[in-house]
């Protein structure tokens, strides 16, 4: 029996024991001068777990008494998340290795950070939501701290410890609430006590455990780590936070409304319409005033996942493949624009200020061009595939009966379209100043414009995207 | 008698302490560190309440989990808090500036 449920476990368990090998091989033979090797192989092991989970059995399975849960939903979001941080760790190895911060450490706390995600994704009870949550952001905090003697990186890391620690306690209470007022930790069993309606007490559960979720995606109004944090950690660092982290924390998000609290839509669906709308308009308004590009990506992953959590606020299954769809483009896009944002520098030292693209155009064309279409698309302007994401959400919004969040989202969307042509217009139409270089490695170059061309002939299909999220969704809500 | 009302009430009380912690001092950040770990145990306390009150062992099952995930976690929160000290030479919540917000 327990081989059998191992055996769901396998990609989980893989990754888990390369990276305690790979850590004990560090420490005990060549420390750091094993990193470029390490980042490859730990990127290469990643992107063969998503090939193997992608093509792996379909169906849901659950190991220990339901308690994880390997079903299309978790196989989804698993793909993702693996293929974001392989492409992170790949785009970020130049900039860390130039910066004198390329630690050993580094992919092997990327690789565990990417154990807890796909645990996370993967729950079917509170226990394992917590383990798995936790060993997500204490390798997060760890690596936002990676650049040990400066200010501003461990002033990220103390407040982004803080702050999750703070949100942990809070969802923590809210699942101490969930299983006393349930019975029970299991998903399937909270299902089923909350089947004639919520008690206040397990009402109270599902807030507190919901105020730690939007912690977790940086939604408004918990979303004041983000900036700090975005802005102090090293870049590449801010690169992986954007992505993987956040795609793992919305499904999570999805899996606990939906798999523990499908029976009560109406409960938590105006809670995840405010976080929608506050989420939007916060990120839309205040990226407005920001001169550094860290700190603007920040405050548009806020707005993104405003957008994101309107897919979920619908409660339909529909919603969550819009979520999915939505999560998937804005991880490919995020790929793309941290790619360009890596290499930006002056005389060898990080250049985050926007004003320093000032006629970029002049002089890097074909980047301007790329970095033109990444802008636009995060902004959803129509033909690109940002614009078929903020679609979808839209689309599930209204169907589910909120027309309202559907109208405020295009509002919101309109109002977050300013920051981003901002960028396109300095890039075009500014006035010469000093110079950023953007010196290239080749992959990060090929994720640039690769993100760049998925945003330009995505519109074609969406490189098939489109079914399999349906399909993902449809095993999360019957 | 004691029953689970007045154990809930405790941790409740507790939790609030926590989380008040958390946002009004402006002295230390070890007394934050103090604060996020009164959190938890105060959701420990709730966890065993309810497993005593439902005859079920799963509650405190989660309170080994919670109580090993804790110290891991202040161990990285000091951790961090060392490094922060030996580049900003101080550890007070007040010279957590360098980045506005």
């Amino acid at each position: 029996m327990v081989a059998a449920d191992l055996q769901i476990l396998l990609p989980e368990i893989v990754l888990s024991v390369y990276a305690m090998i790979a850590l004990l091989a560090g420490v005990y033979t060549v420390k750091d001068r094993a990193a470029p090797m390490l980042v490859w192989a730990t990127a290469a092991l990643m992107a063969l777990l998503a090939f193997w989970i992608a093509t792996g059995p379909s169906g849901t399975e659950a190991a220990f008494d339901g308690a994880f849960v390997s079903d299309g939903f978790a196989r989804f979001s698993k793909v993702v998340i693996l293929l974001a941080a392989a492409a992170v760790l790949l785009i970020s190895q130049d900039y860390m290795a130039r910066r004198d911060i390329l630690r050993f450490e580094y992919p092997i706390l990327v690789g565990l950070a990417v154990v807890g995600m796909m645990v996370m994704v993967s729950a079917g009870d509170l226990i394992v939501l917590y383990m798995g949550l936790e060993l997500q952001s204490l390798a997060l905090y760890v690596v936002a701290t990676l650049r040990r003697d400066s200010v501003r990186s461990t002033e990220a890391g103390l407040k982004y410890f803080i702050l999750g620690a703070l949100s942990s306690g809070l969802l923590l209470y809210g699942a101490s609430l969930t299983y006393g007022y349930a019975g029970t930790t299991l998903f399937t069993g909270i299902v089923a006590a909350a089947e004639d309606g919520v008690s206040l007490g397990l009402l109270f559960g599902l807030v507190f455990l919901i105020t730690g979720f939007a912690f977790k995606v940086s939604a408004a109004p918990f979303h004041m780590w983000t900036p700090d944090v975005y802005e102090g950690a090293p870049t590449p660092v801010t690169a992986f936070l954007a992505t993987a982290p956040k795609m793992a924390a919305m499904a999570l998000f999805a899996r606990v409304v939906h798999d523990a609290f499908g029976g009560v839509v109406g409960d938590w669906q105006q809670i995840v319409a405010f976080l929608s709308v506050v989420s939007m308009f916060l990120g839309a308004i205040a990226a407005i005033g920001q001169r550094n590009i860290k700190r603007l990506m920040a405050y548009s992953s806020i707005a993104h996942m405003g957008f994101a959590l309107m897919g979920l606020a619908a409660g339909t299954a529909f919603g969550v493949q819009a979520m999915l769809v939505y999560m998937a483009i804005y991880v490919t896009m995020n790929v793309g624009t941290f790619a360009f944002i890596l290499s930006m520098e002056r005389d060898g030292k990080p250049v985050t200020e926007i004003d320093a693209l000032q006629m970029y155009s002049t002089r890097e064309p074909l980047k301007a061009l790329a970095m033109l279409i990444l802008m636009f698309s995060l902004a959803g302007v129509p033909p690109l595939v940002g614009f078929f994401g903020k679609l979808y959400v839209l689309r599930a919004a209204y169907e589910g009966g909120l027309a309202w969040l559907a109208v405020a989202g295009v509002i919101a969307s309109v109002i977050g379209a300013f920051y981003y042509l901002r960028i396109v217009y300095f890039m075009y139409f500014g006035e010469e100043r000093e110079a950023v270089e953007t010196r290239m490695p080749p992959v990060v170059w090929g994720a640039l414009m690769a993100s760049a061309g998925i945003m330009l002939f995505g519109v074609v299909n969406l490189f098939g995207i489109e079914p399999l999220a349906a399909a993902a969704a449809a095993t999360l809500v019957d | 008698m004691i029953g689970l009302e007045h154990y809930l009430t405790v941790a409740g009380a507790l939790f609030v302490i926590g989380i008040f912690g958390l946002f009004l001092n402006r002295k230390n950040v070890i007394i934050l560190l103090m604060s996020i770990e009164l959190m938890l145990l105060a959701v420990n306390i709730n966890l065993v309440a309810f497993s005593w009150h439902l005859g079920d062992l799963t509650g405190q099952v989660f309170t080994l989990f919670v109580l090993t995930v804790a110290a891991a976690e202040a161990a990285i929160g000091l951790a961090i808090l060392v490094c922060f000290f030996r580049n900003r030479g101080s550890i007070s919540v007040e010279d957590v500036n360098v980045m506005k917000g």
